[in-house]
Formats: C-alpha cells, structure tokens, sequence
C-alpha cells in the first residue's frame, strides 16, 4: 500500500468499477471474447449430450459389451465395436510410424540445412498438399497405391518378413496396411509444416552456442535445437494423429470394409468413420442406426484418450528435459 | 426521386404478378437414390402437365427416405425395398406402396485369361458368397460352363460395403435360393458378408473388381449397361440360363403380379417363369393414404396417374425396366385408397 502514492482516488469499487470499465471498451472485448471461447465448450458438451441420448437402445442392451464384442450383425441386431476400434487404432499406428520419422526429418531439413529458396519452394508445395480433399487421396490410393501394395510391397515383405505373422496371409491390396500409408501421406503435410514453424522458431542463440562449443552443424540441430522444439514437434504428431483417426473417406476407399478383427497387416479391416460413413444412410432399424452413433461416441472418447496420453508424454518430457 | 419511383413500380408489378399467379403446391420427397435419375426426370416433366405441382425429391437412400417419411419431414418416400411391418405401425394412416420402375442385379468378374460370359447356378453363387466355392475350377463352376478354361486361382469375391437396396435385393435372393445363405447371413441392407471386399457404391465394387484379378461382384444392371462392363448369366427358377436385360426384369414382374399382395410389398426375386430374371426387383414411392391439404392430394394423385402411364415410356431411355402393363393396371387402382 505504501507504493500506492500516486493514485489520487481509491480505485471505484463494485457496480461502477463495472461501468468504467465497460465505457474503456476492455471489460466488452472481454465479455465477447469470453463467448466466443465458451462456443468451443459448448459445442463439446453439446456434441457428447446428443451422442449419448441418441444411443440410448444399444446401451441400455449391449452395455460394456459393446466394447468387448466382435460381432456387428445388422440382420439379428448384434452389434460391437471391437473390429472398428482394431482398424482404427492399427491404421493410425501405421500411419504414425512412416510418418512422424519423414515428417520430422524432413522439416528439419527445411528448417535448418536447405538453403531458403529451395525451403520456401517446398513449404509451398507442402502446404498446398495439406489443402487437398480427402477423397482425392482415396482415389490416388485406390488406382495407384492398391496396385503398388499388391504387386510390389507387400509380396516384399511377406518374401523377407513373411515370418512374423503381422506381415503373412492373402494379399490383396487393400487391408490395414495400404490404409496406414495413405494415411501416412495424408498426415505428412501437416507434420512437415508445423514442425518446420516450431523449428523456426528456435532462438539463433541456441544453435550458435552449441556451435560456439565446438559441435557440428548435425550435432547442434539435433542436440540443440531439436529438443528445444519438441513441444511444437510433437503438438504436430497429435494434430497428424487427431486427423488418421477421424480420416473417413480415403480409408474406406482402401480398407477393405470387413468388420473382423486380424492379425496380418494385409488383411480387410475396418475403422470407426468409414463404417459410419457406410452404413448410417441405410440403416433401417433403430437398433442398428443408435449402434452407429454409439460408435461416434467410442470414436470420440478415443480420440480424448489418446490426446490425454499424449499430454501425458509431453508433460513427461517436459519434466525430464528441464531437470 | 426518379430512382425511388422506379423501384415502386417494380414492387408493384411485383406485387400484382403474385397476386394473379396461381399457388404452386411445393412437395418434399426423399428417399432412395438408385431411381434418383428417373425420378429428377420425372417431377421436372410433370411440372409440363401440371404447372402448379413442384416436387422436390433428395435422394438421401431407402433407409433415409422411411425414416424422414415417418417422422413427417417429407410429404412423401421412396424406397428400394418394401417397409416392414414395424416401420409401418409407427404411421396413424398406413402408407401406401407404389412400385415405379424396376431394377436388376448382374455379376460382373475379372479373371485374366477368360473372355467368354460364364454361367453361374444359383448353388454357385451362394457357394461363393458363403465362402465355399473358393476356387474358379470348383467342380459346381466347370459343370456350368463347358469350354470354358477357368483357372486354379483364388475366388476374390466384392460387395457393398455401404447399406443399400441393392445389397437386400442380393441377398434376398440368396436366402431364398440357399436355405444355409438363410440361416447364416439372412438378407438385409447391410449384412454380415462371410467373405469379400467391401467396395463403397456400385463405383467401387466395380473398382474393386476392375483392379483385382479373378474377382466377382454384384452391380446394379443400370449401372452394368451404362459403365459396358461384362457380366455373366445366372440361371432363373425354371432352369434357363439368362442374361439380364430391362425386358427379362420386367418378365420378373409380370410373373410375380399373379400372386401380387394387396399392398405390393413383394420380393420379386427368383420368380417362376422361363423368361424372368431371378434377381430383380420394384422401387417404391412410399405415399400416405391420407393428404389433408386437397392441393397437394391433387398434385400427388395426378402425378401418380401420369408415371403410371406416360412415365413409364422414360423408363428405357435412362436404363430402368418399365412396370409390366398387369401391375400398372393394379396400381391404378390402389390410387383410389388416397383420402
């Protein structure tokens, strides 16, 4: 209180420290700032209401066992969502596992090494990738990655790894595997580009004082720099992520849309948003329609989960980087 | 002031236009998507014999269409297969079902090496959709087709992996001509394949097949006739081996109309008669059999009256079998039910 010397006033309280700031215009921005983020709130809790009470019939008579059952059964009305979660989860894994080492290689490239004519020119092209509709991807990966999955790759790696069982069995083209790389390309965009941005955004210092202490340029970009960005890194391996999981029409062009769960890679699967987007317009029985919205629901409490873990991961790693 | 004036009169004329103007009757419909072309085509030249009727049609498929029609959205549906019994308690005033054109079923396939029609009996089919039949030289697929070199390769079957009529249709037909198909998979808009791909439309079992060698798939006829695409006879209930086209579909129909139920809700796969294709089938306008407002009961019934008669001539042209002239005649009638 004894700095307080240069206030001429004690600040007005209550109902007129309302109005003052009001007349500023600050407590307004506020306010209609204040809506426009509790929309986004609204939105979640609104979308998880309708969710819940339109599936009211498979839960009341299915229960957990949604959950843990393999059969989805339109005819005698058994529905589970074992096979979808299996497809949804496998394909995105796949996805993540070309993608997040090209992505990340490949912005480090352009962030750090190229020189900036060519950095710029690709960031273009790469960012004009990630505007490209998905359905364009599922026609690119159904006429010219199918035959590819099924003529080259795939009789490659049954040949060399056939032994494992993930990488055995019929081959068609389709499967898990063709969907996981479509994926994959699908999300490099948006990996490459956000990781160059976090990488960008490194402070020169970091990288002059790992070169000051006699490191190389590859020892100072992933030494120095690299940790550094990892937040921003790994915030776009989760948005890559968040897209695999919901990606609709690009996986059932190429998944193969058979609701059983199997080992191999090569196999049919099936996801959560392809088996929405296949048969919600002709479901004819309730049953069957709340069953596909239940699904959204396990859809979207998927994806909660696995951006829980992934905070989680970077609040670990935050942690062990600052101590 | 010049301006002002000037835009006073127009809002007059405006207003004096829609005052003489008789009321358009706007009606809603939706429904199945695989008689969307003909339907576009046919509540645009109706509105040359009646200015007045505009009927708005999406085609938002058969499931949709029941559903938006009980729950009141449209003034009327349309459906590829018949509603059930359940879907019909739920209405005050039982809908009426109008068959409108008909539609057919093939297998198309892609076995290199192969270019000859092959046969395929019923016992096969179901064999391979079952799962059982996994090779093209099974015993039951050489028997059919004498001279005809098939090779020891892997049956890769396709299907629809979207619900569709098209799927119900197949699969009605298999559980009737396959009492294992029956107690197995059942038919349905969308069912538990033992076996196969799933392909997304009609465009992507035809993909599907297209891509992969040694495959087989089921596509609308319509859609056969317009992508040229090869396929196969099937052989019908009196034992004749046939190739689909609109007249032997339509045969389908004129078979069935001897036994036709009341309501029109009949499955007219695998009818008897050496000329009808077995895999065949009506789709319906789904019409309420009470209208309040008389202005769209006139709308509605004239309609009906027309596609029953010069409508049906349109049917060809788009690759729809026409009604056969017996189950137009039995339509006519069930007009007379709309109060």
């Amino acid at each position: 209180m004894a700095t307080s010397v240069r206030m001429s006033a004690p600040p007005p309280t209550g109902a007129r420290a309302l109005l003052l700031r009001l007349r500023n215009g600050d407590e307004v921005a506020r306010l209609i700032t204040l809506a426009f983020a509790c929309i986004i709130l609204l939105v979640t809790v609104g979308l998880i209401y309708q969710l819940w009470s339109t599936s009211a019939l498979p839960r009341h008579k299915f229960g957990f066992g949604f959950l843990t059952s393999s059969q989805w059964n339109p005819v005698t009305g058994e529905f589970g969502a074992v096979p979808f979660i299996y497809g949804t989860v496998v394909t995105s894994l796949i996805a993540l596992l070309i993608a997040v080492p090209l992505g990340v290689g490949a912005a480090i490239f352009l962030a750090e090494l190229a020189p900036p004519r060519i950095s710029s020119t690709f960031t273009f092209f790469i960012e004009l990738l990630a505007a490209v509709p998905s359905v364009i991807y599922g026609l690119l990966a159904f006429f010219a990655l199918v035959p590819l999955m099924r003529d080259y790759v795939e009789p490659f790696l049954r040949k060399t790894m056939g032994f494992l069982p993930v990488f055995s069995g019929t081959i068609f083209g389709l499967g898990y595997l063709t969907a996981g790389v479509i994926l994959a390309i699908m999300t490099l965009p948006f990996i490459i580009s956000i990781s160059r941005e976090a990488l960008l955004e490194v402070p020169t210092e970091q990288r002059e004082a790992a070169l000051a202490l006699g490191a190389t340029r590859w020892e100072s970009t992933w030494q120095a720099v690299v940790p550094y960005a990892r937040l921003g890194i790994f915030g776009s391996v989760f948005l890559g992520l968040a897209r695999a999981l919901g990606e609709t029409m690009a996986v059932t062009m190429v998944i193969g849309n058979d609701p059983k769960v199997h080992e191999s890679m090569f196999a049919l699967g099936y996801s959560i948003a392809a088996i929405i987007a296949n048969e919600f317009s002709e479901a004819t029985t309730d049953l069957h329609v709340q069953s596909l919205v239940l699904l959204g629901l396990v859809l979207f409490l998927l994806t909660i989960v696995i951006n829980a873990l992934a905070r989680l991961l970077i609040i670990a790693t935050a942690r062990r980087g600052s101590s | 002031m010049k301006k002002s004036s000037l835009w006073l009169g127009a809002l007059g004329a405006l207003a004096i236009l829609l005052a003489v103007a008789p009321a358009k009757v706007l009606i809603n419909a939706a429904g199945a998507t695989f008689p969307y072309p003909i339907y576009g085509k046919w509540f645009q030249e109706y509105t040359k014999v009646d200015a007045d009727a505009q009927i708005n049609y999406q085609s938002v498929g058969s499931g949709g269409g029941i559903r938006m029609f009980s729950e009141g959205t449209v003034d009327f549906g349309a459906s590829d297969m018949p509603m059930t019994d359940e879907q019909i308690g739920k209405f005050k005033a039982k809908p009426l079902h109008f068959p409108t054109v008909l539609g057919g079923i093939v297998l198309t396939y892609n076995i290199p090496g192969v270019t000859q029609d092959l046969k395929f009996t019923p016992e096969a089919l179901a064999g391979i959709y079952l799962g059982k039949i996994k090779k093209w030289n099974d015993a039951e697929l050489t028997k059919a087709n004498p001279g005809v070199k098939l090779p020891d390769a892997d049956i890769v079957v396709a299907h629809r992996s979207d619900g569709s009529g098209t799927s119900f249709v197949f699969t009605d037909y298999l559980s009737k001509v396959s009492p294992e198909w029956k107690s197995k998979v059942g038919s349905s808009t969308s069912v538990q394949w033992p076996v196969g791909i799933g392909g997304k439309g009609n465009e992507g079992v035809t993909g599907v097949v297209k891509q992969t060698p040694n495959s087989i798939g089921y596509v609308e006829l319509i859609y056969a006739l317009q992508q040229k695409m090869p396929y196969g006879y099937l052989r019908n209930a009196a034992g004749t081996f046939l190739k689909a086209d609109l007249e032997s579909v339509t045969e389908a129909a004129a078979a069935a109309a001897q036994s036709m139920p009341a309501d029109f809700r009949v499955s007219i796969t695998n009818q008897p008669g050496k000329k009808a294709y077995p895999i065949a089938t009506f789709t319906y306008l789904l019409i309420p059999s009470k209208i309040d407002d008389p202005a769209k009961k006139k709308a509605i019934t004239g309609f009906l009256r027309w596609m029953l008669k010069d409508g049906q001539n349109d049917a060809a042209g788009l690759g729809y079998a026409p009604l056969p002239k017996n189950v137009a005649a039995q339509e006519e009638k069930q007009i007379a039910l709309i109060k």
